[in-house]
């Protein structure tokens, strides 16, 4: 735990992007759109990058495994498309954009604990071919992102 | 064996991450939130960074700041501390206390020396399991019993219904329900070195399932040298204006590393112990043979009879009961409850009941039911996981070796 908050103090300075300092303080970088299954996605071209953040990993804890779908296999925006699995609980993962799956994050099979280490680089899931451009605007943005986060713990 | 189920509780914290759950799970939140009990550490587990949850109508530690596999994992290398107040304390006293307690539960407790306890099971008329408990003889007049959080209410109605028909017909019994107390469950190798300093009495003469009434740390306590880790250990029923004292004295002992422990780690222990959670591997229509707990149903008991459901378990103690618990290792992701368990022919044999991954073995573990004969270690099988078969096989329990303090 102590080296996650260092990463994400470390990371948080370098970005210049708000660390939430209640309880357990989460990381949300400013670029990414996120969605309120809390999901992260990275936009290029037409292709899509995502994952789940750090506030979700921090509620997971210790990530054991991550079931990843076949590539070529298509996603819809807000249907689970697979599941990480932590010491505690098993939670779907929602995909935030549709589209069809290129690449999967094949490290995760050996070392699913890169979710909790690194939620938005090295435990990327997966990458996908995007159907629907659009479809990105109905995320929420980090300043968005980080209030969601904040009124949900606020509720529990 | 201890009460509520943790699989339903992390189900539910995670649950709220998705979107399509959240109104139903913070409306549950809502209402049950302000009536959750407190023990009196929970200013203490906040203070130490306890992540609390509603388990069993009480607000309890999930975990502190520790991950929950270092937390399990310094269990079993160093101790842990765990609040377990939340469970229910019971004495019954009267000459008549032993009697009436063989006709609740399986267990030969007019056998057990005095300051000696077991494991047993409460039984129904058909047999199945309503709880189970550690019951302590601690003189012919006093028995000493712990039962479960979430099976409280009933198994205190159970007690007392049946303990009003036994009175009506002479017998002297009568109960006390420590709510004055708090228990704690201090586990693991540095457990009773620590234990040690807080007391003049001689810990290494007190063995597994051994009781003793004591001072520690200035107050006095119940204690029993038992756990739910498979660790050497203790559970400690100290006056409650006393037990933050004593957590804090304990901790301090250990100079650090006896760590205060959550309901997480406590189910990962439970779990490598190969030991029963309420609730999930065992329930009303579960018997204590299917169970795997034939070795705590006494000797003239199986003779005897004579408790609720007697009939239904001495008839499967001589044909052998139709299904049976074992433990499972299997690839992919962890088993968890209701998984379905197939033969390598794809037919269904039985179903998992607690799984997980273990962070002490670093690979999958799980216990449930299948139908005897299939049941043999080393079976493979196919567990169903999201709809997917995974490789599995059944191997024998505990996944970690116990080591409890026994006589050489």
């Amino acid at each position: 735990m102590a080296a996650r908050l260092l990463w994400a103090s470390r990371v948080a300075s370098h970005l210049r992007i708000s660390v939430s300092q209640r309880g357990f303080s989460s990381v949300v970088l400013k670029d990414l759109k996120y969605a309120d299954s809390h999901e992260w996605v990275k936009i290029e071209g037409n292709k899509a990058i995502f994952g789940i953040t750090d506030h979700a990993q921090d509620h997971l804890g210790d990530v054991v495994y991550v079931e990843l779908p076949d590539v070529g296999r298509s996603v819809s925006q807000g249907e689970s498309f697979g599941a990480v699995e932590s010491v505690k609980a098993t939670s779907d993962i929602n995909s935030p954009v549709s589209g069809t799956v290129v690449e999967v994050n094949e490290e995760l099979t050996e070392s699913p604990g890169l979710v909790n280490s690194s939620p938005y680089e090295e435990g990327w899931i997966i990458k996908v071919e995007l159907s629907d451009a659009g479809e990105a605007q109905k995320l929420m943005d980090s300043e968005k992102y980080s209030k969601f986060c904040e009124e949900e713990d606020a509720k529990h | 064996m201890r009460g509520g189920s943790l699989w339903q509780l992390g189900q539910s914290i995670t649950r709220r991450l998705a979107q399509s759950d959240k109104k139903a799970v913070s409306r549950r939140y809502f209402a049950s939130d302000a009536d959750l009990k407190k023990t009196a550490l929970y200013d203490f587990h906040v203070a130490h960074g306890g992540k609390m949850v509603p388990f069993a109508g009480w607000s309890m530690p999930i975990q502190y700041k520790d991950s929950i596999i270092d937390s399990t994992v310094n269990c079993r290398v160093n101790g842990s501390l765990f609040d377990v107040a939340h469970m229910c304390g019971l004495s019954l006293k009267g000459k008549d206390c032993v009697p009436f307690l063989e006709t609740l539960v399986v267990a030969d407790v007019a056998g057990l020396a005095p300051g000696t306890g077991s494991l047993t099971v409460f039984t129904n008329e058909k047999g199945g399991a309503i709880d189970d408990s550690v019951i302590t003889k601690v003189t012919d007049e006093h028995i000493y019993l712990v039962v479960n959080a979430g099976c409280r209410d009933k198994d205190l109605a159970h007690i007392e219904e049946h303990m009003k028909a036994f009175k009506s017909k002479g017998g002297d019994v009568s109960w006390h329900i420590h709510d004055e107390r708090s228990l704690l469950a201090l586990q693991g190798p540095l457990a009773a070195p620590v234990l040690q300093h807080l007391t003049k009495e001689d810990l290494s003469k007190l063995y597994f399932g051994q009781f003793q009434i004591l001072d520690i740390n200035g107050s006095t306590c119940f204690l029993t040298r038992t756990g739910y880790t498979g660790e050497d250990g203790f559970e400690i029923s100290v006056p409650s204006e006393n037990a933050v004292d004593l957590a804090k004295a304990i901790l301090e002992k250990s100079e650090g590393k006896v760590r205060l422990t959550g309901l997480g780690a406590r189910d990962s222990l439970r779990l490598e112990a190969g030991l029963c959670l309420y609730g999930n591997d065992m329930e009303q229509h579960i018997s204590p043979v299917e169970a795997g707990l034939t070795w705590a149903i006494g000797k003239r008991r199986r003779a005897e009879g004579g408790f609720l459901g007697a009939d239904v378990i001495l008839k499967q103690l001589q044909d052998g009961p139709t299904i049976r618990r074992v433990g499972f290792f299997s690839s992919g992701p962890p088993a968890r409850s209701h998984s379905e368990v197939h033969d390598e022919s794809g037919n269904k044999i039985g179903e998992i009941t607690s799984g997980g991954f273990s962070p002490n073995l670093k690979k999958n573990i799980a216990m449930g039911y299948v139908k005897s004969g299939q049941h043999k270690t080393g079976t493979k099988v196919k567990i169903l996981v999201r709809g997917k078969p995974y490789e599995g096989n059944i191997t024998k329990m505990p996944f970690v070796a116990t080591k409890y303090y026994k006589p050489s």
